[in-house]
């Protein structure tokens, strides 16, 4: 992976990672949860 | 060029990554636009209810659908050229309001019974949002992972394959909570046009066009990879490399949706007739399962392309899909796994097929204005759209008629969707670097290269 912040002040470098987090989480939910619903379906082939 | 129409917060030239700016932001906001707008996927849900509330036709019902995915492609390859010169936060600006928006519309169409409002907002209005937002994320992606392209746009369209996994579970659950009458399908579409509103709003924020100096460092042998010369769009339709690719897609879309087409009532008919016959709960997780392996392999083969080159990807994609639509034709009904592991690994490189041909334009044209080519290249989706139902409910129902049942239904169009692949294999042999003639003059791709146009950065 290559990143760009090598050269930011450490208050900034901060904010980037939580701004990081935020946007993987804000993504991440709700592809979480349409995967788990897809477990679901996926249990009927096995099962059914 | 400077775009005096687009609002200043929206510019392209206010979108330039400050120093510090990680590329890892760019897949997030890329997949806050495509894991809503890949809702589109999910329309069926709405077909039932709308069905017995408003006395419509199946063919009726499924309009919206139709009309969204025509706008889609005819919205990518005529705004292809405005994403590319307006930046894609001005893009995906524009896909968040009209996908909103025509949800907003729909409900309105549902709540006053006008269904001539929800084709109108959900199909016309919403399907510029589609086409737009499609595009949207292609080439900032490109150019923030020259590394990687593959992947960082295999992320994305992955997200346009989950979107309908999100999408459908959830606007069935609210279905069941407001109820599927007129009042309750316009709270649906009003709820999901508000929360998509909210949650494509992030795209818009996070997105960032690289600086030459925020871009990273490009390995040697991705760069031994990426064409010599940049290409307009304009330019690119005019190549022969354009149209071979364009056949290649075709083709291996047809011959995905030739089973996602009737994924459910093929596994059921060709176990029919042996001791270990699907029930209908199974025959809906079948689907399930095609829905993982067509996402999967957006991410997984796009990813492999990056490493192994495009054209032998796509080699993968035609060759070995011929063989398993081959090993489907001669032994499908034999065992119950070969026939999944087969149908799931030819939605695989369906999915595949999709992701990686950003990365292939990249590699033929350039960075240029690959949005742009890549919205024109996306009308070969729209044809095979077509094509893929037609061939296998025209085979289908004419096997039926004749009075054949079980795999005699599916058996023909599989070897049609061989033919199909063959065809999309040579024409991938043929691809070959575009000539210089078709290049770009040195200097005047500036705009691309650094994010900003250089009136602009003569400022």
């Amino acid at each position: 992976m290559t990143e760009s912040a090598s050269n930011t002040p450490g208050t900034a470098g901060g904010s980037r990672r939580v701004l990081l987090l935020l946007g993987w989480v804000w993504v991440g939910a709700p592809f979480a949860y349409g995967l788990y619903e897809l477990a679901l379906k996926l249990k009927l082939l096995l099962t059914g | 060029m400077a775009v005096p129409l687009v609002p200043r917060f929206l510019a392209r030239s206010r979108t330039i990554a400050p120093a510090g700016w990680s590329r890892w932001l760019i897949p997030p906001a890329a997949l806050s636009i495509h894991l809503a707008i890949g809702q589109a996927y999910a329309w069926s849900v709405f077909k039932p209810p709308l069905e017995d509330s408003l006395g419509l036709s199946g063919t009726a019902s499924a309009l919206p659908f139709q009309v969204a995915i025509v706008m889609l492609g005819l919205s990518a390859a005529f705004g292809g050229t405005l994403v590319e010169r307006n930046g894609p936060r001005w893009a995906m600006f524009v896909s968040a309001v009209c996908f909103s928006t025509g949800f907003l519309i729909s409900a309105l169409g549902a709540a006053t019974e006008q269904y001539w409002l929800i084709v109108l907002g959900y199909g016309f209005v919403g399907g510029i949002g589609l086409g737009i937002g499609y595009i949207s994320p292609v080439s900032t992606l490109i150019k923030w992972f020259p590394d990687r392209p593959g992947m960082a746009t295999g992320i994305a369209i992955m997200g346009f394959g989950g979107g309908a996994l999100i999408a459908s579970p959830w606007s069935a659950q609210m279905l069941e909570s407001f109820g599927g009458d007129p009042s309750g399908i316009a709270q649906t579409f009003l709820v999901m046009g508000l929360v998509y509103a909210v949650f494509m709003t992030l795209g818009v924020l996070l997105v960032r066009v690289p600086t030459q100096d925020a871009a990273p460092e490009q390995p040697g042998a991705a760069a031994d990879r990426t064409a010599s010369g940049q290409v307009s769009a304009r330019n690119a339709v005019r190549t022969p490399q354009f149209w071979c690719l364009w056949v290649v897609l075709c083709l291996n879309v047809t011959a995905g949706i030739g089973i996602l087409e009737k994924a459910a009532p093929m596994i059921t008919d060709f176990f029919s007739g042996t001791s270990t016959p699907v029930s209908a709960a199974a025959a809906a997780g079948f689907v399930g399962a095609l829905s993982l392996a067509n996402m999967l392999g957006r991410f997984v083969w796009s990813s492999v392309s990056d490493l192994v080159g495009r054209k032998n990807i796509y080699r993968v994609y035609l060759g070995v899909g011929a063989l398993l639509y081959l090993a489907l034709a001669t032994g499908g009904d034999a065992s119950k796994p070969l026939f999944i592991v087969c149908a799931a690994v030819i939605l695989s490189f369906y999915g595949g097929g999709f992701a990686t041909v950003p990365a292939y334009l990249k590699d033929l044209f350039g960075t240029y204005q690959v949005g742009a080519i890549h919205g024109r290249l996306l009308t070969a989706w729209s044809t095979a759209g077509i094509l893929g139902p037609l061939i296998v409910n025209a085979v289908a129902d004419s096997q039926e008629a004749s009075g054949h049942s079980g795999t005699d239904l599916y058996t023909t169009s599989f070897y049609v969707m061989i033919s199909l692949l063959v065809v999309g294999f040579l024409a991938n042999e043929l691809i070959r670097p575009v000539h210089s003639r078709f290049h770009e003059p040195a200097g005047g791709t500036a705009i691309h290269e650094t994010g900003t146009a250089p009136e602009e950065a003569a400022k």
